[in-house]
């Protein structure tokens, strides 16, 4: 009877109308993976023994152990990018005006932006853990550490896509859409994706300890290298969950917001 | 609330007189009056048509009267139902064709429906077999496979509408449904709205084509400057202007010189040979007009009697010195 209990059927329907559009023009897919794994190439093949050499003697082991990681991570911000992109592109259809003027849920819409791009964003990050075995990253994870490693990365990418979701709502243009989350981009490199934060300049190093990025890649680091993880896990999960709930209800209002 | 399928056969309610009731409707942005107090009352199963320039309002208010804004002023009830309070209960009952096609081009035409069925929570066969015969009535069945950006203008916009239908809407909002389409399938949206209202549809169109509101509204709504100026029947509206005419044309300009004397209210036109005779185009004019000529012996190679179009009517409402038609406008009512 009341529209709530069609809230789920209709997010169904509208992450198959999502999945469909990526199936159809993968591209866009392909695009978020080819990011990450080029910086992977880079890092491990051109920066690699510079950097390496750096690391290992306090680490141990080879390099895209330590990057390996942290450029995973860079395929969930690079996911976030095309889910903002596709949110606002889909905004500025007279599709999403049909929606709205429907008796459906209104989260619908939303729901299958966000799990259509959770889904995307999780294939590219196995297309890049691919690419990284294949590179010689060796991880020595159990297969719960790596399930464990898949529920952070799952939650890492739920959160980023809800507030990516919620920017590209807010966006007015496609290229705005595109820019947005960005900086989010850049955020793993201040942390400890490519070297350790002990490295870094003061200030510098007192931001990257405390940014989301560094126990969520610290924590990741830990499950498939056998790191210490510390209370990282805690402060990652609370991380991912504190912007899920942001990104969502932000995403939520701007939804309702009549454009 | 209920789905469109269980609302179209809802017993319990009885049915309101009025498909759509709104009072003071007013939107603004700014400093800027979009709509500045609008009345409207239309009967189920009508046709009613809201027609005005560019900017007068009307997809402003079709988008108050769709949910798709809130009005800053007034009340407005679609269905029984108030637009503010119970917004879902009115979505339940409407459909929305806007003027820009709202159709998800990634998906094919068929898709679209199947989209649309899957929304109003048709189930797999009731879906597919009311896409396939909407495919068919519309004409699309041969580019169901196709994405939209194949499809011409018109079958984008047949598209558009078979989608809007998919739920089986009681009210339908038409906001310009033949801009942009040709001649021809312009005829064919024409008879789709036929078709629709004789099944006890009731729609709301907008327009700029005063041919489209004449052909298709049993009434009509005059909206310039964000209110509304003049609102009846057609006939009623086109009783407003005068205008009417009788049109002669000569084929000797001797008989034409002659004529142009004797009729000294006419005006003429030299270099076609015709004279236009204010008339109200009764019987009893034509045929002193035809005697005239007849006890004259000049020879008027045709006759055609104008009465006021919609046009006449349209460019009197709506043009900036529209001091006199606020008289006519208190005529009416």
């Amino acid at each position: 009877m009341s529209t709530h209990s069609y809230a789920m059927s209709d997010s169904v329907t509208m992450l198959r109308r999502n999945l469909k559009h990526a199936m159809r023009y993968p591209s866009m897919t392909l695009t978020t993976a080819a990011i990450p794994i080029i910086m992977l190439l880079l890092f491990v093949y051109v920066f690699g023994n510079a950097l390496g050499a750096g690391i290992t003697p306090s680490g141990g082991g080879d390099y895209v152990d330590y990057v390996a990681p942290g450029i995973i991570l860079m395929a969930a911000t690079s996911g976030a990018i095309s889910v903002a992109v596709s949110v606002c592109v889909d905004m500025t259809e007279g599709i999403v005006n049909r929606f709205r003027t429907m008796s459906i849920s209104r989260a619908a819409v939303l729901n299958g932006h966000v799990v259509g791009g959770v889904i995307q964003t999780m294939t590219c990050i196995a297309l890049v853990i691919g690419v990284a075995l294949l590179t010689g990253f060796r991880p020595t994870a159990t297969p719960v550490e790596w399930l464990a490693a898949i529920g952070v990365l799952a939650l890492v990418v739920l959160a980023l896509t809800w507030v990516s979701a919620a920017l590209g709502l807010r966006a007015k243009t496609v290229e705005s859409a595109s820019n947005a989350p960005t900086p989010l981009t850049f955020l793993p490199f201040l942390g400890s994706a490519i070297v350790p934060t002990d490295s870094m300049p003061t200030g510098v190093r007192w931001f990257a300890e405390y940014q989301p990025f560094t126990p969520i890649i610290e924590t990741l680091r830990g499950l498939l290298m056998g790191t210490e993880i510390g209370d990282s896990a805690a402060l990652a999960v609370a991380w991912c969950v504190g912007l899920t709930v942001l990104g969502y209800f932000w995403a939520r209002s701007a939804y309702d917001r009549a454009r | 609330m209920t789905t469109n399928t269980a609302t179209a056969h809802h017993p319990a309610r009885t049915a309101p007189a009025y498909a759509i009731t709104a009072t003071g409707l007013r939107k603004e942005y700014g400093e800027q009056v979009v709509l500045d107090g609008i009345d409207l009352a239309v009967a189920e199963g009508t046709v009613y048509s809201l027609l005005g320039p560019n900017g007068a309002g009307k997809t402003t208010t079709v988008q108050i009267l769709s949910t798709l804004l809130d009005a800053d002023g007034g009340e407005a009830r679609i269905g029984g139902h108030d637009l503010s309070r119970e917004p879902d209960a009115v979505r339940a009952q409407i459909g929305v064709t806007g003027q820009f096609a709202a159709v998800d081009g990634m998906l094919t035409g068929e898709e679209n429906l199947l989209l649309m069925a899957d929304l109003h929570h048709l189930g797999r066969r009731e879906g597919k077999r009311r896409a396939a015969e909407l495919l068919e009535r519309f004409e699309l069945t041969g580019a169901a496979k196709k994405l939209p950006a194949a499809y011409s203008g018109g079958m984008r916009r047949r598209l558009d509408i078979a989608m809007t239908l998919v739920g089986d809407p009681r009210v339908l909002f038409l906001d310009e449904p033949s801009t942009g389409l040709d001649p021809r399938s312009r005829h064919s949206m024409w008879q789709i709205v036929r078709e629709l209202v004789a099944g006890g549809v009731t729609v709301f169109l907008t327009t700029q084509y005063l041919e489209e509101a004449d052909q298709l509204a049993d009434r009509i709504a005059v909206l310039n400057g964000g209110r509304i100026v003049a609102e009846g029947s057609p006939e009623e509206l086109k009783r407003l202007v005068p205008g009417g005419h009788v049109r002669l044309r000569f084929a000797d300009p001797a008989g034409y010189e002659r004529a142009a004397a004797a009729l000294r209210e006419a005006s003429r036109d030299d270099t076609a040979l015709t004279l236009n005779v204010p008339s109200d185009g009764s019987s009893r004019e034509l045929r002193s007009l035809l005697d005239w000529l007849e006890a004259e012996s000049v020879e008027a190679e045709s006759l055609t009697v104008h009465t006021p179009d919609l046009d006449d009517v349209f460019f009197a409402l709506t043009s900036p010195t529209t001091g006199p038609m606020n008289s006519l406008k208190e005529s009416l009512r």
